[in-house]
């Protein structure tokens, strides 16, 4: 049985105060988006409306699509459709290649994380260099992101100021924030300026007008879209919105779900290149038709990448992102990966006590936790759960709708626990056992005593 | 007079008979006409929770037979109910029997106030009592706005614990962060489990909590016994029988 | 087949059952939004500052210490301020580097998160001048207030084809720690003045 997440969130949750450090840090998002939900009186319906919008969009997906494709030439844009993560890979890297560009820089897009555009690049020649810091600082680590707002919130401040000090030469031993964020501007700037291309994600595609929308704190976006005159923005189909007015909802969700911000710093509206320059939108596919397709799931399509199912996740905040076989850690990521290939993220769906947090904070109100719950019984189906947990579920079953078995059965565990305690440690008993006791076992159960007590008769 | 079905989850049935007793005795108190349909087991949740939804159908078509004659049914278990009214329908597919007995099926706090219509608890538990709000209570049932919500703020176990005397509900710093339990969850995810059971521990006594109160036993058993490993005196309760003493009325 | 229609034909396939556009709720008002916008401002970690008048606006501009203290600058803005750099011979957005103070028009400013909304007309020739500038001064009329986002949609022209933004505070980052730190990549500073 794929037993990914519950053996790294177990080496994770081993180094506890490492484990509580990172609770303490996504909790302390959670708390900062709850006090900025809080100031919005309508919080409620905007996500009633934030969700309709979305349900509305997915259901006319094709058509908004062409009108922001129609609408996106008439404003200069050159619009590529990829059906996978290859063909987007090939496409972005032609584009670049046909215009002689080695040097490309890169703001956050989970869409090029999930299609492998940074290797394919590398591999052809590109420098392709991450300009959101967290995302910077992971990929001079060479290793990916654990969250996907904060993708290097898994990191102390030591450990960035000595990476920074192995990658870019600054002075051993820093670790203040704002010394380390100078030192990643004066460098990323370097690379803006050099820079020959700029590829973003999107946000918001508007349908009506035939623009993007990109969200940024850090301004990176602008920078690498407004210095070099090619800019390449990569969307997955499920992001086009009908209208302009309708950012009016998401907007006033977005930023304070993702970080408790009334708004991130820059929200840009592109309408066209730049004078002199170009405009490339690659809307991809890779999988979300497929998701479309089945009505469990689709609700999962409307995610705007806030992250707040992961701060508010009490297994996350503990585990950690690299704990998820995924690379979008979470509840989100819990619902995606296993879409995408049951098997390899099997696990996922059960790193979860379906607690519901995740569902109450969406604000386009994705039912994450009933869709996690069905993504159990997906596996269950394919025969991808293990053999002794189906047929341990069967017998249970079994037992379970025959009450003279079941009292039978109840009285079996009862005299284990009370005469042989280390049988009870057997199988799941042994992990029960690991740190808590098993509870006392009565004398009677209530069956028993409500026969045998006349009182308990008493009407 | 409602005839009320007394549904005791199987793990209440075996390990804690005193909370059935304990909620049988607040209903009869109250003067309600209560019945324990012996031939009942279980309501299917930990089948249907580890994906085998086919080995979970027999044991909701059996709580239709045993309890649809009954005008109430009523459960001390927020989990349980939650299987009846949101899920047994995925099993069972939609229909008029099914619906009515859902809309009747309730857990013990919001049959108190929603049903009866309690508003006065009149008796006394002397203690700090730390309330732990069982996640499929609080946001399937909505038995009190969660934290994360921004509704105006409610909750039925706080409204019926309250009023009692000498009862001093502490303040958590996460009110409805869950315990870890989960069902098969913790026994699968042992580790984060464990450690999210831990915190709630230390959330409590740091608020200064001497007792640990829930409406869900199956989380105060993961509690309990990680407070009993640690040989922590402070014991878990559930909610019946605190309420078990006192005099509660419309 | 082209990629295109396939992935056009694959979304039809689905065949979902028609949901109709929601209706809006209102959006939160207030009823002194300038102040409430002012307070947003700082709150994002700009600052702003209300101003009667063109001279005083022009009074309060040369006393801010990051204009006072800049040897490059560009105002943008008809009458406010003045421009060190001859924005004429830039050809070149790379040309912009090195900075120190814009000054930008705003068309429309939103009270319950301090964005303004900053069309690209309002730039001039080159878009970077918004961000590679180490300090940003925005001037919008107190007129041009609304209470939200969802109003100021209600408002803003989107030209096509065309650029505009939100712009609310400087650039920042929490990306270390969730320590905030200003100036990420952006604008160090962003004053906002509100002109009425």
């Amino acid at each position: 049985m794929n037993q990914f997440h519950p053996e790294q969130a177990a080496a994770f949750a081993r180094d506890e105060a490492h484990a509580h450090w990172h609770d303490t840090a996504l909790w302390f998002v959670r708390v900062k988006r709850d006090r900025a939900a809080a100031s919005v009186p309508e919080w409620e319906r905007l996500r009633d409306t934030a969700s309709a919008l979305k349900a509305h969009t997915l259901s006319r997906l094709a058509e908004y699509l062409e009108e922001f494709e129609r609408n996106a030439r008439q404003n200069g844009i050159t619009v590529h459709w990829a059906r996978d993560g290859a063909e987007h890979n090939r496409i972005v890297s032609e584009i670049l290649a046909q215009r002689g560009v080695t040097r490309l820089v890169k703001s956050k897009s989970m869409l090029t994380e999930e299609c492998g555009l940074n290797p394919y690049l590398e591999a052809r020649g590109v420098e392709v260099v991450d300009t959101d810091l967290g995302e910077r600082i992971v990929q001079l680590a060479a290793e990916p992101p654990s969250h996907i707002v904060m993708p290097a919130i898994h990191r102390k401040k030591e450990e960035i100021g000595a990476l920074f000090h192995d990658k870019l030469g600054t002075a051993q031993g820093l670790s203040d924030p704002k010394v380390l964020t100078e030192a990643a501007r004066q460098h990323l700037r370097k690379k803006f300026l050099g820079a020959q291309a700029g590829l973003t994600g999107v946000n918001f595609a508007i349908a009506e007008t035939g623009g993007i929308v990109v969200v940024t704190n850090e301004g990176n976006a602008d920078m690498g879209t407004s210095l070099p005159p090619l800019h390449i923005a990569s969307m997955g189909v499920e992001k086009v919105i009908p209208r302009a007015r309708d950012l009016g909802i998401f907007l006033r969700l977005l930023a304070r779900s993702a970080t408790g911000q009334p708004v991130s710093s820059y929200t840009t509206h592109f309408h066209g290149p730049m004078a002199g320059g170009e405009l490339h939108v690659v809307v991809v596919d890779n999988g979300r038709s497929d998701i479309l397709a089945r009505e469990a799931f689709r609700r999962s399509l409307s995610c705007i990448r806030c992250g707040a199912c992961l701060n508010t996740c009490p297994v996350y905040r503990r585990s950690g992102g690299y704990s998820y076989s995924y690379l979008i850690p979470g509840p989100i990521g819990s619902v995606l990966g296993p879409q995408r290939d049951a098997a390899a993220h099997a696990s996922l769906p059960f790193a979860s006590s379906l607690c519901g947090s995740c569902s109450d904070v969406c604000p386009v109100k994705i039912d994450l936790h009933h869709e996690i719950l069905v993504l159990r019984e997906e596996i269950r189906a394919k025969d991808i759960l293990p053999l002794g947990k189906r047929v341990g579920m069967k017998m249970t079953g079994f037992v379970l709708s025959r009450p003279a078995l079941y009292r039978a059965a109840g009285r079996l565990v009862r005299w284990v626990l009370r005469g042989a305690p280390p049988l009870a440690r057997l199988g799941p008993g042994g992990a029960w056992a690991r740190q808590r006791e098993f509870p006392v076992p009565p004398e009677k159960t209530f069956r028993e005593l409500w026969k045998s007590s006349g009182e308990e008769r008493k009407g | 007079m409602p005839r009320v079905g007394l549904f005791i989850p199987c793990y209440v049935d075996q390990f804690y008979p005193e909370v059935g007793l304990a909620t049988l005795r607040v209903l009869r108190r109250l003067g309600a006409d209560v019945d324990y349909p012996e031939e009942q087991t279980c309501c299917g949740q930990p089948m249907y929770n580890s994906g085998c939804a086919d080995d979970a159908r027999p044991l909701a078509e059996r709580f239709l037979r045993i309890f649809g004659a009954y005008d109430h049914v009523v459960a001390p278990s927020g989990s349980c109910v939650s299987m009846v009214r949101l899920h047994f329908r995925e099993l069972l597919g939609d229909s008029k029997e099914l619906r009515e007995l859902a809309a009747r099926t309730y857990e013990l706090c919001e049959y108190l106030v929603d049903v009866v219509k309690v508003r006065s608890v009149d008796g006394e538990f002397r203690k700090r009592v730390g309330l732990h709000r069982s996640c499929h209570g609080l946001r399937e049932l909505r038995l009190a706005r969660a934290s994360e919500r921004m509704d105006p703020p409610f909750d039925k176990a706080t409204q019926l614990l309250a009023q009692l005397r000498g009862c001093t509900l502490v303040n958590l710093e996460r009110p409805d962060e869950c315990c870890g339990f989960g069902g098969t969850f913790a026994v699968n995810e042992e580790a984060v489990s464990c450690l999210m059971g831990r915190d709630r521990i230390a959330d409590h006594e740091k608020a200064g909590a001497e007792v640990i109160a829930g409406y869900d036993m199956s989380c105060l058993m993961h509690l309990g016994g990680l407070l009993r490993r640690q040989q922590k005196a402070i014991p878990v309760l559930h909610v019946a029988q605190i309420l078990e003493q006192a005099r509660l009325a419309p | 087949m082209s990629a295109r229609e396939a992935i056009l034909s694959a979304l039809r396939r689905s065949a979902l059952a028609p949901v109709p556009l929601p209706e809006f709720p209102e959006g939160l008002r207030f009823a002194d939004p300038v102040t409430q916008f002012l307070e947003a401002v700082a709150s994002v970690g700009g600052s702003g500052v209300r101003v009667g008048d063109g001279a005083a606006l022009e009074a309060r501009l040369a006393a801010l210490p990051v204009w006072a203290q800049a040897s490059k600058t560009l105002s943008l803005v008809a009458g406010v301020g003045r421009s060190t750099l001859d924005l004429g011979a830039i050809a070149d957005p790379h040309g912009l580097e090195g900075l120190e103070v814009a000054v930008l028009a705003g068309e429309l400013a939103v009270a319950e998160n301090g964005a303004v909304w900053v069309p690209g007309r309002n730039l001039g020739p080159h878009r970077a001048v918004f961000v590679i500038a180490e300090h940003l001064v925005l001037v919008v009329r107190a007129a041009d207030v609304v209470s939200n986002m969802q109003e100021a949609y209600g408002r803003i022209e989107i030209e096509r084809p065309g650029y505009g933004l939100f712009i609310s505070g400087p650039s920042k980052t929490a990306d270390i720690e969730q320590a905030l730190v200003v100036g990420a990549h952006g604008a160090r500073s962003c004053t906002v003045f509100v002109l009425g």
